[in-house]
């Protein structure tokens, strides 16, 4: 993990990822159109759009979750720090650990909280219990999810309310301490009060990470973005820092959009 | 009219499902009291162990017991891993086409045959091409065949209900395939997967053709896999057809209803402990 960390900053990309004339093909459904699309590093970036619009296949393709998806195809690539993801000597579960995925509902494993955090970081082949605990109090922590769970780790995280699993997922994937976090509305299923707590810990870890999220409605993307891109029926119609885009939009359709004519 | 005759067809229709589920209880009551009301009075703590003596019309059973136990044990540990291999080898590692469909065409198959045919190819293959002898490891073996349809049936329905978000999650966190079978969709299969191997054990009990023909009929007490033994059931069933004692044909009835009662109690147990600590 250290030694990509150090490649990173040696080759100190702005860009984190880099989108280039990216397609996505289900069987019957062209899902992204030619997308072309900088993520800076450090920076928080919304993708917002309605339903069915490529935002979610957007996502996986960043982590080659659509690996998973039988039957469809895509063209255009993808770089990570300047590396082609989909390169077939790209290990994926190495690429997995490097941009994590957090859900739109909580997905709690059926096992304690601890277990939980340090399924990634067991998988990678992390053994030593002193080691586990460590990345587990660290990555709860940066969740804020430590002082409310920290006496009860080890009984089941299906007992926890959805916002605190929304928060052990968050911290789930910190656990692998990956460079670009992606969140596919996280708090769709949510209250108000713990997609707060989810907003303030994301503004948090931007210091460290690299986030893509897509936000469960407009205003959650105006209220922590810095940039944001909108996307319609497959397309990225407009991106731009969240000011211009809630403000000054440049396309017809993003103003129609953000003011509440569609969608 | 209308109303009339709908409510007449409602009426018919809780009747009918009443009937059914009535007489399917009343069958059940009436077998295991006839077998118990026969074999439970003059049962005895002793029975259970003491071996048998002329024939089986004195003793007790413990070496048809031991035998059971035995070849139900061989049976599933070969079944167990081929079974829910194939089911994962069915669910996580191929999509539907020829190989899967085959591989069903195929279990289906060895579901529908009855067991003497299998008892057949036990004694043609495992007793005499392999020179097994009538012995625990041949009709093991042949059991397992035969519980095999079970075991991969009832794991791939349990894979398959595992949603697709814990697979998601398991990759989306670095997992391999392998890993991720190994700890997400095994223990989260585990419920449905013990479920088969307690039907399994039901079935091994109560075999009875096959493994005449594959395990033999000794009396004697097992002392190795090689063993010739006679299980529970055939013991019973070579009891009554050959006028040996009726009185000890129906204690060996109810014993094995108790020791299945004992052994579905436990397993269920186990089973609601491990469910009941993991949510």
């Amino acid at each position: 993990m250290s030694a990509i960390g150090v490649e990173g900053e040696i080759m100190a990309p702005q860009d984190k990822i880099v989108i280039q004339d990216f397609n996505f093909i289900y069987s019957e459904l062209h899902a992204l159109r030619s997308i072309d699309l900088k993520i800076q590093s450090n920076e928080i970036l919304s993708l917002f759009g309605p339903s069915m619009s490529g935002k979610t296949t957007l996502l996986k393709s960043l982590n080659r979750l659509t690996d998973l998806i039988f039957g469809v195809r895509h063209t255009g690539m993808i770089f990570l720090d300047g590396m082609d993801i989909y390169d077939p000597e790209v290990d994926v579960t190495h690429l997995r650990r490097r941009v994590g995925m957090v859900f739109d509902l909580p997905t709690p494993l059926r096992m304690s909280i601890f277990e939980n955090v340090v399924y990634g970081p067991r998988l990678s082949g992390i053994r030593d219990k002193k080691r586990l605990t460590e990345i587990a109090e660290k990555a709860l922590r940066s969740a804020v999810l430590w002082e409310e769970v920290k006496d009860r780790l080890h009984t089941s995280a299906l007992r926890l309310s959805g916002g605190q699993q929304q928060r052990l997922c968050i911290a789930r994937v910190l656990a692998l301490e990956p460079e670009v976090l992606l969140l596919d509305e996280p708090c769709s299923g949510l209250d108000p009060i713990s997609t707060l707590k989810i907003e303030e810990s994301l503004i948090e870890l931007k210091k460290e990470y690299t986030i893509v999220i897509v936000p469960h409605n407009v205003q959650q993307a105006s209220r922590i973005s810095d940039r944001a891109g909108f996307f319609l029926s497959g397309e990225l119609i407009e991106i731009g820092t969240t000011y211009q885009i809630f403000t000054k939009p440049k396309d017809k359709r993003t103003e129609d959009y953000v003011t509440g004519k569609f969608g | 009219m209308a109303v009339s005759t709908r409510y007449l067809t409602q009426k018919i229709a809780k009747v009918l499902v009443w009937v059914g589920a009535l007489s399917t209880i009343a069958v059940m009551l009436l077998i295991l009291l006839k077998v118990l009301s026969e074999g439970l009075p003059s049962l005895g703590l002793r029975f259970f162990f003491d071996s048998p003596k002329e024939m089986g019309r004195e003793g007790g059973i413990l070496p048809m017991i031991l035998g059971t136990a035995a070849l139900t044990a061989v049976a599933l540990s070969v079944a167990t891993p081929l079974g829910v291999g194939t089911a994962i080898f069915l669910r996580e590692y191929t999509r539907e086409g020829r190989i899967s469909r085959m591989i069903r065409f195929g279990t289906d198959c060895l579901a529908g045959v009855p067991s003497i045919i299998f008892g057949l190819f036990g004694f043609v293959f495992f007793v005499i091409y392999l020179n097994m002898g009538w012995s625990i490891l041949s009709g093991g073996l042949t059991l397992a065949a035969m519980i095999l349809p079970t075991i991969i049936s009832t794991s791939e329905e349990a894979i398959k209900a595992i949603p697709e978000k814990y697979r998601d999650v398991s990759y989306s966190l670095g997992g391999t395939k392998w890993q991720t079978v190994i700890h997400t969709i095994l223990p989260s299969a585990l419920p449905g997967i013990f479920t088969g191997i307690i039907l399994s054990i039901g079935r091994s009990i109560g075999e009875t053709a096959a493994l005449v023909l594959t395990a033999g009929s000794s009396l004697l007490m097992p002392t190795s896999l090689f063993s010739p033994i006679r299980t529970m059931s055939v013991h019973f069933y070579i009891l009554a057809t050959e006028g040996i004692s009726m009185k000890m044909a129906y204690e060996t009835g109810a014993a094995l209803i108790l020791l299945v009662l004992v052994v579905n109690t436990i397993a269920n147990w186990l089973l609601n402990r491990y469910v009941r600590h993991r949510s």
